[in-house]
């Protein structure tokens, strides 16, 4: 076996002293970037580029430092989801939905004990995936055109009404405010800026983050404010994280499924950790119908997202660096970091510099062991930051959420409108209105809209493109399949009572 | 479209860029500090940053690293306009552009003209390219062209940038050289995609016909043989490996579409400063280092510099003007 023979010589590669180290620097790094709201991957990897170049590592060096780093906040942005319903980073937004009901119920340590082992299971598939298939799947990635990804994000808006246990009316609101504020911004299509007022701040669109971290973070922060009666944060149980363990092989088809769609999503270039994680969260609420207790606490819909969001990072390395094309902002500053040190992804990078890739492969099997060691036992350390009195917790979440933010672009103007957001999260909370949709609607909204645009641009606007293929019938079909049945189920439901 | 901000904006960004200051006042000596990368990570203005930053301090240029910047926003603009308004003076900054920015100045989307910044020098340039899949009928630049000319709707062609951008006017350059009358050229089909990557595997995949791009992002492609080099926009063939790729001069056509990249600096900076940073690029141009990044990520060092290089980017910006206008792009 050919890639048994790669595999092994890169795992020598791995295993040398001074790349276990920077591996095990990167994971600890990588969990406390992706816990602090505002602060993702993408910050991570990038403030980390200039040290590599400092300390004069080698590209293989450098490579499994960050992307170390890269695992490492996928792992870490469960953690503020569950324990202060403020996701790290987006692709952990979903994560919110469910673990932080289950942090109320005391439950916070099952959540964080299960999330690990979801995750670490989500990313050695999408690693597995990636040292078996990496070839065949740049064949089924490109057979993706701009109609089979508007087909893609049409599945993931039918599934939208599924995110929340809330009313449909609500999120299809709050859906709809996610699109209209994703317009904002150049059009890529025509180079027309629209509703930038002449801002040029607003010309590249609204930042997600900055919507994140508003809708989440200084909501959050509004709300404790607003809630004078209790002076402090009401004391909550942690509880162990080894009942973790056991909800997580009750969770194991759940985790499957889960780790599959989100290396799925993160093989397509584009699509992302955060659809890889959306897709897994409401396909599972559907798969399960009224089965499932989801949005009140229910493990597999901590398990789902997790597994998902953390095999679309592993996922969207193929692209990277089979193809050289980012699928993500992560990926596109892995990329960025490749070229600087003179290497070309791109079809031949297998071929060219095996060393590399298998040593780069190996590394993360040895940085996601190291993630779950790491992970489990640090559970009683997050307890303490949850029993920190509100008073102290939130001042520095607002920090954190400030510094954050301004390190993405050193724009004050982003600042100002994550406050705005904050604000408007506040209001939607008092609406009760969901604010998941809402950065859906702006995540995915973008993208959708300049696929169809370049399908129609293809096809001379002629409509039929959309449903030309077999892969954007076959996902229409699943979308459609999905719809009829949540309808006819809730139709059963209503019968019966 | 103004120019001005909101003054509390100002007053929050001065503060910050005080404190910013106060903690990098003692490294004032060095002709180059701080390298704004008027884009996200991982792009090419991030690049020329990263890149030239990482050979300064590693000739000994500068005696610490070069601070980069991310500004991204509005192709360029947010950075321009911050300098512009901010830190015309600062005699230690310098901003990565190219010839997008360049263009984007000719088509009127930036706060100011070339006339408010100092350009400081060119290192180097990408060059662009009009490739097909390996597997296309179009065999030769002269079949596609007559195609394109005969039947200008028949095609997709896609870049890495939208309608009226320098990989769009470029292939449109290309379609008036062959003859297309000026009526027909808004009908060829444009599809933008984000980046020159992307774009290329889509037409791997089928979904367009032909991709005009720039040759660095997409040089593993070529070498891989998975697409066709109809032809080359520069003026001489290029060095190895690409030596053998021809250029759409020897075809017949006289197009030439470069994407350079270089620097500006805020336009208040005083002459002796302004010489003593383009000093220290040049000595980082004629590095052999230097030589080699460039090679290596498919740009040809090319030097223009100070007062030459103010000449050069004027003009440029005057032909990209007249060809966005003959195209339609700016009215």
């Amino acid at each position: 076996m050919d890639i048994l023979t790669f595999l092994a010589q890169g795992f020598a590669v791995a295993l040398e002293p001074q790349h276990l180290f920077l591996a095990l620097i990167g994971c600890a790094l990588g969990t406390l970037i992706g816990a602090l709201p505002g602060l993702g991957p993408v910050n991570g990897v990038a403030l980390m580029i200039p040290l590599t170049f400092n300390f004069g590592l080698t590209p293989t060096a450098a490579l499994i430092l960050l992307v170390s780093i890269y695992y490492g906040c996928m792992y870490g942005g469960r953690i503020s989801s569950i324990l202060l319903n403020i996701p790290g980073d987006e692709p952990a937004m979903m994560t919110t939905l469910d673990g932080y009901p289950m942090a109320l119920k005391g439950r916070g340590g099952e959540a964080l004990g299960l999330s690990g082992v979801a995750s670490f299971i989500g990313a050695t598939v999408a690693t597995i995936g990636l040292t078996l298939f990496a070839p065949l799947l740049v064949g089924f990635a490109i057979r993706f055109g701009p109609a089979e990804y508007f087909a893609l994000f049409v599945l993931a808006f039918a599934t939208i009404g599924g995110v929340t246990s809330g009313s449909l009316t609500k999120s299809f609101i709050a859906a709809c405010l996610g699109l209209l504020l994703g317009t904002v911004g150049i059009d890529a299509v025509s180079s027309v800026p629209r509703y930038t007022f002449g801002w040029f701040e607003l010309y590249d669109g609204i930042d997600f983050i900055v919507a994140l971290v508003g809708l989440f973070a200084i909501s959050e922060c509004l709300v404790f404010l607003e809630d004078t009666r209790h002076g402090s944060k009401p004391t909550m149980k942690l509880g162990s994280a080894i009942p973790g363990m056991r909800s997580a092989w009750q969770c194991s088809p759940t985790i499957a499924r889960s780790s599959l769609i989100g290396f799925i999503a993160g093989v397509l270039p584009g699509a992302g950790a955060a659809l890889g994680s959306f897709l897994s969260y409401t396909l599972e609420k559907r798969w399960l119908g009224r089965r499932g207790d989801f949005g009140r606490g229910d493990p597999r819909g901590v398990a789902a997202p997790e597994a998902g969001n953390n095999a679309a990072a592993g996922g969207a390395l193929i692209p990277m660096l089979s193809l050289g094309i980012p699928g993500s902002g992560t990926t596109a500053v892995l990329l960025a970091l490749l070229l600087s040190m003179n290497i070309t992804p791109g079809p031949l990078l297998f071929a060219q510099q095996p060393e590399m890739v298998w040593g780069l492969v190996a590394a993360l099997f040895i940085g996601n062991v190291m993630l779950l060691v790491l992970n489990i036992p640090l559970v009683g350390f997050f307890a303490k930051v949850l029993q920190a009195p509100g008073w102290f917790l939130m001042p520095m979440v607002v920090m954190v959420a400030f510094v954050g933010v301004y390190s993405l672009s050193n724009s004050a103007f982003d600042l100002y409108l994550m406050l705005a957001f904050g604000v408007l999260g506040y209001v939607l909370r008092k609406l009760e209105i969901p604010t998941v949709p809402v950065v859906l609607g702006l995540l995915l909204g973008g993208q959708m809209e300049y696929n169809m645009r370049r399908a129609m641009s293809i096809s001379g606007g002629d409509w039929s493109i959309l449903w030309n293929s077999g892969i954007s019938i076959g996902i229409y079909a699943f979308a459609i399949t999905l719809i009829v049945a949540g309808l006819v189920f809730g139709w059963m439901v209503k019968q019966r009572m | 479209m103004p120019t001005i901000k909101h003054a509390r904006h100002g007053l929050a960004a001065s503060a910050l860029l005080g404190l910013g200051l106060a903690f990098s006042a003692p490294s004032q000596a060095l002709p180059i500090s701080e390298c704004i990368a008027p884009a996200d990570p991982g792009g090419g203005w991030d690049f020329t940053c990263r890149s030239v930053g990482k050979l300064l301090l590693e000739l000994d240029l500068v005696d610490s690293p070069v601070q980069v910047t991310n500004m991204p926003g509005g192709v360029g603009a947010v950075a321009f306009s911050n300098v512009a308004s901010k830190r015309p003076a600062d005699s230690d900054l310098v901003v990565a552009t190219s010839t997008v920015g360049m263009t984007q100045i000719a088509q009127g989307q930036y706060p100011g003209g070339a006339d408010t910044m100092r350009w400081l020098a060119m290192l180097g340039t990408d060059v662009g390219v009009i490739l097909v899949d390996d597997e296309s009928r179009f065999e030769s630049l002269d079949q596609l062209l007559e195609t394109m000319v005969e039947e200008p709707d028949s095609l997709a062609m896609a870049g890495s940038s939208g309608a009226g951008g320098w990989d769009h006017i470029r292939a449109l350059m290309l379609a008036k050289a062959a003859g297309m009358p000026a009526d027909q050229i808004g009908s060829v089909r444009w599809v933008q995609f984000d980046g020159g990557g992307p774009a290329v595997t889509q037409m791997m995949g089928g979904h367009v016909d032909v991709v005009s791009t720039d040759l660095g992002e997409i040089a593993g492609f070529i070498e891989s043989g998975d697409v066709r080099v109809l032809a080359v926009l520069s003026e001489e063939p290029l060095p190895e490996p690409f030596a053998d790729l021809p250029t759409a001069v020897s075809q017949g056509y006289d197009v030439t579409g470069y994407n350079w990249r270089g620097f500006y600096t805020g336009g208040e900076v005083s002459d002796e400063d302004y010489t003593a940073m383009v000093d220290t690029l040049q000595t980082l141009y004629e590095s052999d280092e230097w030589k080699d990044v460039a090679q290596q990520n498919g740009l040809v060092p090319l030097w223009r510099g100070g007062e030459e290089f103010n000449d050069f980017v004027r003009q440029s910006i005057d032909e990209v003007e007249t060809v966005s206008r003959e195209i339609g792009v700016i009215q």
